[in-house]
């Protein structure tokens, strides 16, 4: 290999400098109900992270007697369940339930839909019809349904227990999601030229789907996660409600609104706090979706 | 003189690639793209064979071919000494280290997620050509200074580079495990004029300083062709029609369609320019999907006779190296 000073080829062009982060800065902090949607979700991050230092009592803890059906104010801020539980610190709590199942289903289901997809979407051929069908079998059938079928499968055979059982179910129902967005993006991906670069450079299927397909396909899953993040809380909301979900006494939402709809005149706070912040938390997640997806788009670019 | 000269390091002896065009849920097969059709060709080492024709004539599908991006349909590929087109592609890994492509585009072929730095050394991770990590900094840096490119900016992402800069990792992507030949597809179509030159001049310059670097120049634009190359191939519509040295090419050549395309070439003084000649082809180009029998241009060509629509016309030999397949010459 020869070394030589290059001055006469040199760089006369000027670096374009980057201004992506900028672009993403502006274009997601641009509406307002999107910052709101973030703030919501980090304050519930935070809640459900410190839940010991923040709640006023045990939410596990029975109320004395005469301390059952609280209404608001006073000493319990959002008053007492049937049991004398403190609604707020059991709501403080249900956000850690509904950020745990939330987090940890769309982790699970991730790390095995987006490899399926990628495989089916690269390979293309039988594996792809294959593992597409198999996908389009499962997407068949309603969400909650299924997860309902698949809960009380596991429930039954004792195979987990508790949460798991709903973070479990969850994931499988959701897997067709993260396949599909997978397959599509990397149906457009591998067409680009440096996906030919690496055949030619002989690097293995392996490497050019996770090390060159995948940081590629990374912007619309990340928008996928957000907003199944907000499907999936009041999923596991509704399972809870359906009473599938977490086991008493263990605190969610679902259950909440459960145990409070049947004082629904004269105990509005053992209903409506619940109901509330599962409304608010997939608003949330929904609008911070939403503006990871205009930010993000490429095809906006310009635009917005 | 050097005895290298005389070897072919890239031996194509009638290659076809027959893409199939299929329809309906069974996919049947109803018929055949020939993109490339039957072409036969050497390359020397150290030397610069250009392929020129228009849009469509199947000359990327022969580079791609060549570097077995695509399975021919029929026919050889000797590339030192070892026959490609029948290689499983676990044997043909190890060869990939010994060739390279450079691309047309420079903004799609480099992966926009990948730093500079990592782009350029993935072929050295893939082949496992370093030893360490301080070796594959170094190589990487080398790289770099080698194209003209400031080692400073190995950490940068492509978007932070103009084209011409992006060009230029490609070919130090390309340089990285040292090949032996460079298939350049269109390498300076999408760039400024003023870049094509220092693109061109530094694919010049690697060649004089690395030896034995061999390059099959693919373009459309004649007077870059002429510039870098040692010899010229003329496609039509999947046919080699004239291979010779491009200094013959251009002042002799025989067969109808390369003169009509040397006519079209515009010439920078306009006194010259006036009296310039042109011979206007009539019609389209056909389809590769139907062709014309005998020779494929027959029915553009100014000097067709009867005859030429019988036969495929060879490539043949009319001295000095230089071959035309026209039976009028």
């Amino acid at each position: 290999m020869v070394e030589k000073h290059t001055s006469d080829i040199g760089f006369s062009e000027a670096p374009v400098r980057a201004s992506e982060w900028r672009r993403f800065r502006r274009v997601f902090f641009e509406r307002k109900l999107v910052t709101f949607g973030l703030v919501v979700l980090v304050l519930m991050v935070i809640a459900a992270a410190f839940a010991p230092l923040l709640t006023p009592y045990d939410p596990y803890e029975l109320g004395d007697a005469g301390e059952s059906l609280l209404q608001p104010g006073g000493e319990h801020l959002l008053g007492t369940d049937l049991l004398g539980r403190d609604t707020l610190s059991r709501l403080i709590y249900g956000a850690r339930t509904a950020l745990m199942v939330g987090f940890i289903s769309v982790f699970i289901s991730g790390f095995i839909g987006v490899p399926l997809g990628i495989i089916a979407g690269y390979f293309g051929g039988v594996i792809n019809m294959v593992i597409m069908r198999a996908m389009d079998a499962i997407m068949c059938f309603p969400m909650l349904l299924l997860a309902l079928l698949l809960a009380a499968v596991l429930r039954e055979y004792d195979v987990i227990s508790g949460i798991w059982v709903v973070i479990i179910a969850l994931s499988i129902a959701i897997i067709p999601g993260y396949a599909r967005v997978t397959h599509g993006v990397t149906l457009s991906i591998k067409e680009n030229e440096y996906i030919m670069a690496q055949r030619a450079m002989g690097s293995s299927n392996m490497r050019v789907m996770f090390r060159h397909i995948l940081p590629n396909a990374f912007p619309p899953l990340i928008v996928l996660v957000t907003m199944q993040l907000g499907a999936l809380i009041l999923a596991e909301a509704g399972l809870s409600f359906l009473g599938i979900g977490i086991d008493p006494p263990g605190a969610a939402w679902g259950a909440m609104v459960w145990d409070g709809y049947r004082y629904l005149a004269n105990n509005t706070a053992l209903w409506l706090s619940p109901g509330i912040a599962i409304a608010l938390v997939v608003f949330a997640f929904n609008m911070v979706g939403d503006g990871l997806r205009d930010a993000l788009d490429p095809r906006l670019r310009g635009l917005l | 003189m050097n005895p290298l000269k005389d070897e072919a390091i890239l031996d194509v002896r009638d290659l076809k690639m027959y893409f199939p065009v299929t329809r309906g849920l069974l996919r049947r097969k109803v018929a055949d793209v020939k993109a490339v059709d039957g072409v036969t060709f050497k390359i020397r080492r150290g030397e610069t064979l250009g392929l020129v024709g228009e849009s469509g004539c199947g000359k990327t599908t022969i580079g791609r071919c060549v570097l077995r991006l695509y399975q021919p349909t029929s026919g050889s590929i000797f590339f030192e000494g070892e026959e490609l087109s029948s290689l499983s592609e676990s044997k043909m890994r190890r060869i990939r280290c010994n060739m390279a492509l450079i691309f047309q585009d420079p903004y799609s072929s480099l992966d926009p997620r990948q730093s500079a730095g990592s782009i350029v050394g993935e072929p050295l991770k893939v082949h496992n050509w370093v030893g360490s990590q301080s070796e594959y900094n170094d190589r990487v840096e080398q790289l770099f200074r080698l194209v003209g490119l400031d080692s400073s900016m190995t950490d940068r992402f492509p978007h932070e580079f103009s084209g011409g800069q992006r060009q230029r990792i490609g070919v130090a992507r390309a340089l990285a495990c040292e090949p032996s030949l460079i298939v350049c597809d269109e390498p300076i179509s999408a760039l400024d004029v003023s870049i094509q030159a220092q693109i061109i001049n530094l694919l010049e310059e690697l060649q004089a300083g690395i030896k034995g670097l061999t390059y099959l120049f693919i373009a459309h634009d004649l007077s870059v062709v002429k510039h870098i190359s040692d010899r010229v191939a003329v496609m039509y519509l999947g046919h080699i029609v004239e291979i010779t040295k491009s200094r013959t090419l251009y002042e002799n050549p025989l067969h109808p369609y390369t003169k009509s395309l040397l006519s079209a070439v515009p010439i920078a003084d306009p006194f010259v320019e006036e009296k310039r000649e042109r011979i206007i082809l009539k019609g389209e180009v056909p389809t590769p999907l139907n062709p014309p029998s005998g020779c494929s241009f027959h029915p553009r060509c100014f000097m067709a006779t009867p005859e030429c629509s019988q036969a495929v016309p060879p490539l043949r030999d009319v001295g000095a190296g230089h071959q035309v397949a026209c039976i009028r010459v």
